[in-house]
């Protein structure tokens, strides 16, 4: 019943603020447009066939020498502008995405448990929790990037790049959800219904993620959106320092990377147009992130 | 007092601790050290006889203590890429890397807490709402791009400041420092506007949020009817009494710093600790990696500890019971 009344003030809301729906619109839009990016784009990006050097650095349409066929128009290999970001923007959100859900996994999981248990186990991981709070989520994402360098052997190192990625900002981010988890259940332990599952003798499990989870789940959404953005944005940090994808599967962080070769000379769109699109998807995401957040904490409106 | 102090440094100790053995885990378990250290036509009994030299052969504990021991009298032992002590390597770096983070530091400082204070106290006032706005997307925008747009505009379009390197640098008894020179502070200038404008806006944002509860309590509405001067009000009895979270945050933000100017050093091409580290992991040099670690950890901790000292200073509550 109040997630009822909650969702439907928080419709409410949402038709009451054009931001928002802004932001849901752009959200929603680079979403369709990454997920169909195989019939969307007109060309493959990664396939060396489907475009040509002839087509190289041409200006988007409406500049001067700018063609109708590659509207945004194309980087120094003649590849097509959209059908790099779209591919890109996919890139970016299935590494994004994965691993917010592998940090969520882990992070709901461990802080269910030791909120829970509490005792020496939530000791431990509260411990382990600060000591990677120490260290900023980029340099957590980069050491375990440069320990996946020094395991792995060199021919798997390529063909594993997506997944080492995924992995280092999932490790990175689980902290947060964990410290919330953690916190709320500890909340919840005190409350009738959960002491009434112990009583019946319920299994810690069945408590845990029946009962427990669905009424901490508000808080810990409105940090799935805040991490999406944030993974999103080390993706792209990782990948524009070099250390992420490599140039032959472009994310948007790698586009942005090749793009700075041309900040020097005329070609503004090959740095300019990826860019903004990056700072689009992140701030639309941040937006409803808040927004969110106001929805199911209504002592902050 | 002293049981506080106390408790804290034991714990500094404990961290430090777990960040060497985070170190010494990764120098003995990520690749092998012997093979990183010998060539293709190093004999098999040579190996093993540098095996038994530098006591890899040893029990688990008592390689980790002498690890520790040698961290302690500054041997950081050498890099696999260039065969130099690590320890030459990461101290000449440091200062590019300690100057531009004091002075992102200090710009987050001057202009947030300002900021902070003013949005607070004109919770609806247009400036309030443009600066939140911006705020929200400066948050947006990750450093890299920050770092590019500044490069775009202030070298490139207006040709103003430099945008890459430190400038002329003056050594001061082994320290390079960019402070003495026309050439280095303009050199300092869109690297440190890059690295603090992220964390302006997580200080004025925690200011803003601190201010609006103090504003809220019941000895600043006491204050008002009582007829304090607002001037005084709001320096003197609102924002001091906001002083203790912000200067926990101030720690925390020196990390956040210190890891955000390995970004900020490659943008710029910054010759720092950063942009070493980046080249460690680019070539899987393990004694760099994990001694950037460990010196990170340390500043870290140490500015932390700082920060526990002027909880003291601040919080006069902490200087007469001996409770917490």
């Amino acid at each position: 019943m109040l997630a009822f009344i909650k969702r439907h003030e928080g419709l409410w809301l949402f038709t009451r603020s054009p931001a928002v729906m802004i932001a849901a619109i752009v959200a929603i839009a680079i979403l369709i447009g990454a997920v169909f990016a195989p019939w969307i784009a007109s060309v493959n990006p990664y396939d060396l066939a489907s475009f040509s050097l002839m087509d190289g650095l041409l200006p988007p349409v409406w500049e001067e020498f700018g063609t109708e066929k590659f509207l945004l128009g194309t980087d120094d290999q003649g590849r097509d502008m959209i059908s790099s970001i779209l591919y890109g923007a996919r890139l970016s959100l299935i590494i994004g995405v994965s691993a917010m859900i592998i940090a969520t996994t882990l992070g709901v999981g461990l802080g269910l448990a030791a909120g829970y248990f509490g005792g020496r186990f939530d000791a431990l991981i509260m411990r382990i929790a600060d000591i990677q709070l120490a260290l900023p989520a980029i340099l957590t994402a980069l050491l375990i990037d440069g320990i996946a360098r020094g395991i792995l052997p060199p021919e798997m190192q390529q063909d594993l790049r997506v997944v080492v990625l995924t992995l280092a900002i999932a490790l990175s981010l689980w902290v947060n959800f964990a410290r919330t988890a953690r916190a709320s259940t500890f909340v919840q332990m005190n409350k009738e219904y959960v002491q009434a599952a112990v009583m019946q003798g319920q299994h810690p499990l069945r408590i845990m993620f029946v009962h427990i989870l669905p009424n901490i789940l508000g808080p810990l959404l409105v940090i799935m959106t805040v991490d999406l953005a944030s993974a999103i944005l080390l993706e792209a940090t990782l990948s524009f320092l070099g250390i992420g994808l490599p140039a032959d599967s472009p994310s948007l962080g790698t586009l942005i990377r090749i793009g700075m070769q041309f900040l020097l000379s005329g070609e503004w769109w090959i740095l300019w147009i990826p860019t903004l699109f990056l700072i689009a998807l992140v701030v639309s995401i941040n937006v409803l992130g808040d927004f969110l957040r106001d929805v199911f904490n209504p002592r902050l409106r | 007092m002293v049981f506080f102090l106390a408790k804290r440094l034991i714990q500094s100790v404990f961290v430090m601790l777990a960040v060497a053995f985070l170190a010494f885990s990764l120098f003995r378990f990520v690749g092998d050290p012997v093979s990183q250290m010998t060539g293709v036509e190093t004999s098999v009994q040579d190996q093993e006889r540098l095996r038994e030299d530098l006591g890899l052969n040893d029990p688990f504990a008592y390689q980790f203590a002498r690890f520790t021991g040698d961290m302690l009298r500054g041997d950081f032992g050498f890099s696999y890429r260039t065969r130099q002590p690590v320890a030459e390597m990461i101290a000449s770096r440091m200062p590019a890397t300690l100057e531009l983070g004091v002075v992102a530091l200090l710009i987050s400082l001057l202009v947030g807490i300002p900021a902070g204070v003013y949005t607070a106290l004109r919770p609806r006032g247009f400036a309030t709402q443009a600066i939140l706005m911006i705020t929200l997307v400066g948050v947006s925008i990750p450093t890299f791009v920050i770092g590019i747009m500044l490069i775009f505009f202030f070298g490139v379009q207006l040709g103003w400041l430099p945008t890459f390197g430190r400038g002329g640098t003056v050594n001061l008894g082994g320290w390079e420092t960019s402070f003495l020179t026309v050439d280095g502070w303009r050199a300092l200038i869109l690297p440190a506007l890059t690295l603090g404008v992220y964390q302006l806006t997580l200080t004025m944002r925690l200011v803003r949020a601190e201010m609006m509860e103090v504003m809220q309590s019941d000895y600043i509405r006491f204050a008002t009817a009582r007829g304090v001067p607002m001037g005084r009000l709001y320096f003197r009895h609102a924002l001091a009494n906001t002083m203790v979270p912000v200067i926990t945050i101030i720690g925390l933000q020196f990390g956040g710093v210190i890891a955000f100017s390995i970004v900020t050093e490659s943008v710029f091409q910054w010759p720092g600790m950063g942009l070493l580290f980046l080249e460690s992991i680019r070539f899987v040099d393990i004694p760099v990696m994990g001694v950037y670690l460990v010196v990170i950890a340390f500043f870290f901790v140490l500015v932390n500890l700082i920060v526990d000292l002027l909880y003291v200073l601040i919080d006069p509550r902490l200087r007469i019971s001996d409770v917490s």
